[in-house]
């Protein structure tokens, strides 16, 4: 072979591999792109379907032939649960523990946060070494001697009872949480600020709490997701109807009526009416959630 | 402790680099720090700390009929941690649950891995479609995720029978998922990983933004093929992310418990598909119990903390280099 046609070759073939490489990656990415959409899908389908339950009439969920659009969309649902059981009394009790969790746990995890991120003192690395090995014992190792220190107390089926195992279980997190947040405002800030003429608490309400509302919030929201989400404790704690919580009450709704045909309908409009504040709090505090996470492990 | 953490709760600290706290408040009054800790303390102490202790000591103790009606309890040392891990019952249990905790712990992170690297490779517009997916998935209660997966999977009309029929396995008709424990477990495991996998997906995918693009240009330029990237490159850069959250995952699979107890209102055989949650629930709650139920816990409590050693100090070396 000689050295000229070499060199016209050379050129060429790459280039048409090139091409060649570039069609077959396009199409690998339409194909990616159209497996993205189908994995998303299927990931939504529950909650779609939570949804569209909640809004369909009940004697159509119970055909054996499902509808997959909303066609006759209907409110009766949602009508039939707040007048007809009693999700409105389950509620104004999930709202009470809820309240008085998140105003302790802030209150609580606050004053904490400022002790292990302003101060060194003894015993501070064995307080942080606490709260991160508490904060990973399961409710399910608890329980019990929870369920038995209660029933002593008289407190079983009692607000206050209920909440301070809350209190107890999320102030851990967010001790952690506060700590970053407190020591991203520098003291130094707060000594300009009475350079400047204000006192000390004035300084602090003026200059410090503002910084650390996003902190307070995000905590806040925290301890609201948990004390409104949680099944375990309240199971074993609250167990007169009238005490229930609505993920207690929402099961025994279910389990109420599984023997004598479910009225899905209804069953998901409460879910749903379950999950909506849920899914909008989540959504302010996810973020830093996970960076939280893998911040640490990222830096290795 | 308690809560569930499983989806919606991870430990981690937020923003990190913050400046050290500054050495001349040393000056100040010590009692400060323990005043301020004080409140926090106590709420621990009566929440979680009590509740510990008592354990502890009832699973020393016989803790019978006499004892609820006000008797002086008897001390009998390890007798109760002998008689209740000398039961097949507990062994069925302990085995069932590792395995669940571990085929789950696994199959959410490959599936969490896999999104997360599918959220790399497609276009903006679908990445946020399924950032959207996942979230929704992630943010919803536990206690509403399992009552509509147990209407999605319900025997008359539930919409999976409909499709599966509708594909062809005409003996999925009707088809009573709860009442198997495999097919039960099936159904349980469905929920856990669709519930979990959002959490793996985020954080791997954070894990994967870290990673430049000049180390996979000059991989492509060297010739590497994409799956060697993935494992020689990609995978080996997020092992530190990767390991972590699979230890979230394990030690939160292993508490399984409220999704469990909430499927078996259907009908479920319930001795074949307790785990070590509802095993100590039915021990204590149901059983009156209290000694046994004492000493299943404790095992649990132990083991729980002996799999977050690392987990933990990966998180105080972080604490101690801000």
């Amino acid at each position: 072979m000689s050295t000229a046609t070499l060199q016209s070759r050379a050129p060429l073939a790459p280039k048409r591999q090139l091409t060649a490489a570039g069609v077959r990656r396009r199409i690998g990415r339409v194909l990616l792109d159209l497996l993205g959409i189908l994995a998303a899908l299927v990931w939504l389908f529950p909650v779609y379907w939570m949804v569209l339950s909640a809004f369909t009439p009940n004697a159509r969920l119970r055909t054996t032939t499902p509808q997959f659009f909303p066609v006759h969309a209907t409110l009766s649902n949602f009508s039939g649960v707040l007048e007809g059981t009693s999700f409105l009394s389950s509620l104004r009790m999930s709202l009470m523990i809820t309240g008085l969790t998140v105003v302790l746990v802030l209150v609580f995890a606050f004053l904490a946060a400022l002790a292990i991120s302003r101060f060194r003192f003894r015993g501070r690395t064995s307080f942080v070494l606490a709260i991160l090995f508490i904060q990973m014992l399961p409710a399910e190792g608890l329980f019990i001697a929870q369920y038995r220190m209660m029933s002593q107390l008289g407190l079983l089926n009692s607000v206050i009872g209920i909440s301070v195992l809350y209190t107890a279980a999320v102030i851990p997190f967010t001790v952690w949480m506060l700590r970053g947040f407190v020591a991203g405002v520098p003291a130094e800030l707060e000594e300009a600020g009475m350079v400047d003429g204000l006192s000390r608490v004035g300084a602090f309400l003026r200059i410090t709490l503002p910084l650390l509302a996003p902190g307070l919030v995000a905590s806040g929201v925290y301890a609201f997701l948990q004390a409104w989400n949680e099944f375990t404790v309240a199971l074993v704690i609250l167990q007169s109807e009238s005490s229930y919580t609505l993920p207690i009450w929402l099961r025994s709704f279910l389990a109420a009526s599984i023997n004598q045909g479910v009225n899905w309908g209804q069953v998901m409009a409460a879910s749903t009416l379950l999950a909506v504040p849920v899914i909008v709090f989540f959504l302010f505090v996810q973020g830093r959630m996970t960076s939280g996470l893998v911040s640490g492990a990222v830096k290795g | 402790m308690t809560i569930p953490l499983t989806t919606t709760g991870t430990a981690g600290s937020t923003g990190t680099g913050q400046a050290a706290p500054t050495g001349r408040r040393r000056r100040r009054n010590p009692v400060t720090p323990y005043l301020l800790l004080l409140p926090a303390v106590v709420a621990l102490l009566a929440g979680l700390g009590y509740p510990v202790y008592w354990q502890v000591v009832t699973s020393l103790q016989k803790f019978g009929l006499a004892q609820q009606f006000g008797q002086p309890p008897e001390w009998v040392g390890l007798a109760n941690y002998a008689r209740i891990f000398s039961s097949e019952d507990l062994w069925a249990v302990v085995v069932r649950s590792i395995a669940f905790c571990l085929v789950n712990a696994f199959v959410t992170v490959a599936i969490g891995v896999a999104f997360a690297l599918l959220m790399r490779a497609v276009h903006p517009v679908v990445k946020v479609v399924v950032q959207v997916a996942l979230l929704l998935a992630w943010a919803m209660p536990m206690v509403a995720a399992v009552i509509v997966f147990r209407w999605l999977f319900d025997a008359r009309t539930g919409v999976v029978n409909y499709l599966l029929t509708r594909l062809g396995f005409d003996g999925m008709q009707g088809y009573a998922w709860f009442s198997q424990p495999l097919t039960f477990f099936v159904v349980a495991s469905l929920v856990i990983v669709w519930m979990s996998v959002p959490f793996v997906a985020l954080s791997a995918f954070a894990g994967l933004t870290q990673v430049s693009d000049e180390v996979l240009e000059a991989a492509r330029i060297d010739g590497a093929s994409p799956v060697q990237i993935l494992w020689h490159i990609l995978l080996p850069l997020i092992r530190p992310v990767l390991s972590i959250v699979l230890l979230l995952q394990i030690i939160w699979d292993l508490r399984v418990f409220a999704q469990i107890r909430l499927l078996q209102d259907y009908g479920a055989p319930v001795g074949s598909t307790n785990l070590l949650g509802n095993f100590i629930y039915e021990l204590g709650i149901g059983r009156q119990d209290f000694a046994g139920a004492a000493a299943v816990s404790i095992f649990v409590l132990a083991l729980t903390v002996l799999l977050s050693w690392p987990y933990v100090r990966s998180l105080m070396k972080e604490e101690a280099a801000s």
